[in-house]
């Protein structure tokens, strides 16, 4: 009965960011045809001397604010948050209850990894878009989650079932968890590199009309890419290391080379290669951002396609092919 | 893409079959073995070269610039993206103690001339740096030294038998080049009992939920203790640890040859096919007389029937076994010596039996039943079945280093990710009970704010009053 309550929070969820998302493209088509202000800063006040820039650094992530008269805009956009608010409950309930369901972390298969990941991923956008005004993620994040969650509820189910014995593991708790989180920022740093690519071509263009003018200046959008991948790196590794040691008591090696290990160290060249051409050469902007992109494909190569496409240690989504 | 060999010999040798014209190329190239191929171990020598060729300069210059003071202020100061020109009361002496006051007790390294006052902070940022690379050469060495002095062997044990650790009782064995065979602790295993579980629900019906290899370990000078090893929890003895790597199971049969003798008579270990363990194996009975007598045999846990007159196992765990056999005879063979897989049936010397109508002769033995030969030629009787494990014995010498560098190195990477130098600089120009002050700041890294604050903190600490000329407050947005 839980198992089906739980099912049930999920596909509600996925139909209510779908709805969110509607909510978002009719924001930014609402947009259409106001002009862009002149990336003439938003100035911030500075604070008196507090050193840590910290807190107007992040409100400055907010996008320029709206010219009078798009009242309809910011009450679509307002609505759209909310109604992910409401996605994210009863997906944050989905999983809590796919967990008592099955009596152990939900994290044994892809369906309830997937869905674990996505919720980290929503409450962190839902933090970043109430707290520091980060909203204008809205409609990439929406996307992600109803292609997400869509595809969990539809091809990646399977029912609630018992653990596999290689999982009776405290590391599998941490690595999951671990891989979770820094999947989540990898992902907002992905989109935020996107976006950085469609606003910069926009600017380049001369100002720009629409939506693309809501969107933070191209130097943020680079910076805010920037920091999550910064954070979600050292996580990262962590990550892998973590599997390491698990994969020690399992099979007694550390590194074997099997598939999702190769192409875990794969994913974590191209974020080394993207932290040492920004930090050491001074790579910004298009070319940065093109490798940040290059890094969360192969995430998500390495996440959907190895567990589908070859068989190895990881073939744990539990689907029957 | 390719398949490769260590983790998946068997899809290599298909993919030479399939692809007969490139196969040999790609193999020559050491495209399925890529992680033991001469290039791969290039590239690996390579980042390692070049990578201590960073750290060694890197490191000294670091330690140059932590013993030395900071840099004296550059020449003009509001070329500096932060800076703040005014006049403040005082004499300069004054203005100066005031500015590295104020940086000293905000972290700052302060350096104080006549007339400036230089500061610098986020020192910890290059040490984070550092100690990250270090670390991945000491995970490289690690791993190297792991490779070197490490082996790994695996042994199949039938519950009821028992594996001493020595070089001769294991099936594969593969070690680096610096094992010696005195890095194998002396220890006998028995496995006593394998407890094995299976989803009996609607759900991955018939998946393994729970593994359990009871058995006795008597060490070299030591009592005789009752162990578990399981899946994440392998049993460690010594230097070495005992892991579970899988399961089978061997029937248990005897074979009565054509003068009534038992010729064999104990457990076969056969090896699963599918997930519903469907095992084959091979029976020998090379003592047999007048004939030796060899019998190639399935083995299945849970019968049943499907389609035209075949059967399959439908469920991993024993709930009706059968033995499927068919039988070769033929005149006894000299000893040679040469050493024969167990698990595969030389059929040179032998005539598989058949039936009067010429059909080959297949018997199928439910559990505690008996075959008669054909024209008495013996028998053949399915006593019982055990279970039987694989275990990996192995060291990972070297393993410990890896597991400090890396967490370490996550540590630093940690560091040198968010620690964010700074430096800040305060000139002054003595003039009649008013002095000229010049306060700017540089930050050295990209993706800080609050520069432009910290420029205007520190001014407001020098006493600045007259403003006269400032970097407009273009705070990075």
């Amino acid at each position: 009965v839980t198992a089906y309550y739980s099912s049930l929070a999920m596909v509600t969820s996925a139909v209510l960011y779908l709805v969110a998302m509607t909510l978002h493209a009719a924001e930014w088509a609402s947009a259409r045809g106001s002009r862009s202000r002149e990336p003439e800063r938003v100035s911030v006040a500075t604070g008196g001397g507090t050193g840590d820039g910290d807190g107007q650094h992040w409100s400055s992530y907010e996008a320029s604010a709206a010219p009078a008269g798009s009242r309809r805009e910011e009450l679509l956009g307002r609505l759209g948050l909310a109604l992910t608010a409401v996605a994210a409950l009863t997906h944050v309930i989905g999983v809590v209850l796919r967990g008592i369901a099955a009596e152990r972390a939900p994290w044994g298969n892809m369906y309830e990894f997937i869905t674990t990941s996505l919720a980290i991923a929503v409450l962190t956008y839902l933090v970043l878009a109430v707290r520091f005004g980060m909203r204008w993620l809205g409609l990439p994040v929406t996307l992600l989650l109803t292609v997400g969650q869509g595809l969990a509820v539809t091809v990646f189910y399977v029912d609630v079932s018992e653990l596999m014995p290689a999982l009776h593991s405290v590391w599998f708790v941490i690595h999951i968890i671990a891989a979770a989180t820094s999947g989540a920022a990898f992902n907002i740093g992905g989109i935020a590199a996107i976006l950085y690519l469609i606003r910069a071509r926009d600017e380049e263009r001369g100002g720009s009309a629409g939506y693309l003018s809501r969107l933070p200046s191209a130097e943020v959008l680079d910076r805010v890419s920037y920091r999550f991948l910064a954070f979600a790196f050292p996580l990262w590794t962590f990550t892998v290391a973590a599997g390491a040691i698990w994969a020690q008591f399992a099979w007694g090696r550390f590194w074997g080379w099997d598939p999702k290990e190769t192409m875990s160290l794969v994913t974590w060249i191209i974020y080394a290669g993207y932290l040492h051409a920004r930090v050491t050469v001074g790579w910004k902007g298009r070319r940065a951002a093109i490798v940040a992109i290059v890094g969360l494909v192969s995430f998500w190569f390495n996440f959907v396609g190895i567990n589908l496409l070859v068989s190895g240690l990881h073939s744990y989504s539990g689907i029957q092919r | 893409l390719l398949p490769q060999r260590p983790t998946d010999p068997i899809r290599v040798s298909e993919y030479f079959t399939a692809n007969p014209a490139v196969a040999p190329w790609l193999n020559r190239l050491g495209f399925f073995d890529v992680f033991g191929s001469v290039w791969f171990a290039a590239i690996y020598l390579v980042l390692f070269i070049s990578l201590i060729g960073c750290i060694l300069p890197r490191t000294a210059t670091y330690l140059k610039a932590l013993r030395d003071l900071p840099a004296r202020p550059p020449g003009k100061l509001d070329t500096l993206p932060g800076h703040t020109i005014g006049t403040a009361p005082g004499s300069p002496a004054e203005v100066l103690d005031a500015a590295q006051a104020q940086l000293r007790a905000r972290g700052y390294r302060v350096r104080r001339e006549v007339d400036s006052v230089s500061a610098e902070r986020g020192y910890l940022r290059e040490t984070g740096n550092l100690v990250f690379h270090i670390c991945l050469v000491l995970t490289l060495i690690g791993l190297a030294w792991g490779s070197l002095f490490s082996f790994k062997g695996t042994t199949i044990v039938v519950e009821g038998q028992a594996f001493s650790n020595t070089l001769t009782q294991y099936d594969e064995f593969g070690s680096g080049a610096g094992f010696n065979p005195s890095m194998l602790t002396p220890f006998t295993l028995r496995l006593d009992e394998f407890d094995v579980r299976f989803e009996t629900g609607p759900v991955q019906q018939g998946a393994a939920r729970d593994f359990k290899a009871k058995v006795s370990l008597t060490e070299a000078d030591g009592p005789t203790s009752q162990q578990v090893i399981e899946v994440n929890g392998p049993l460690l003895v010594g230097g070495n640890s005992v892991h579970l790597l899988g399961h089978g199971y061997a029937p248990v049969v005897t074979v009565r040859d054509g003068s009534g003798q038992v010729a064999f008579s104990g457990p076969v270990v056969f090896l699963p096919q599918d997930t519903n363990f469907r095992s084959d194996g091979v029976i020998k009975a090379p003592d047999a007389r007048p004939e030796r007598l060899a019998f190639e045999g399935v083995f299945l846990p849970t019968a049943a029937t499907s389609g035209p007159g075949g059967l399959v196992s439908v469920f991993p765990d024993v709930l009706n076994p059968q033995l499927l056999v068919n039988v070769w005879a033929g005149p006894p063979k000299a000893e040679t010596g040469r050493p024969e897989s167990v698990y595969a049936l030389d059929k040179t010397g032998l005539t598989q039996l058949t039936k009067d109508n010429g059909d080959p002769v297949r018997a199928g033995l439910a559990l505690g039943t008996t075959y008669q030969l054909p024209q008495g030629r013996g028998s053949i009787s399915f006593d019982g079945w055990k279970r039987w494990t694989k275990l990996q014995v192995s060291t990972a010498p070297g393993g410990w280093l890896v597991l400090a560098a890396v967490m370490l190195a996550v540590a630093g990477m940690a560091v040198s990710l968010t620690v964010r130098p700074r430096r800040l600089y305060v000139r002054v120009h003595g003039g009649d009970g008013r002095t000229v002050v010049a306060v700017a700041g540089l930050d050295r890294v990209e993706g800080r704010g609050g520069l432009t604050a910290e420029v205007a903190a520190l001014a407001a600490a020098c006493g600045l009053e007259a403003t006269l000329a400032a970097t407009e407050d273009e705070e990075e947005q």
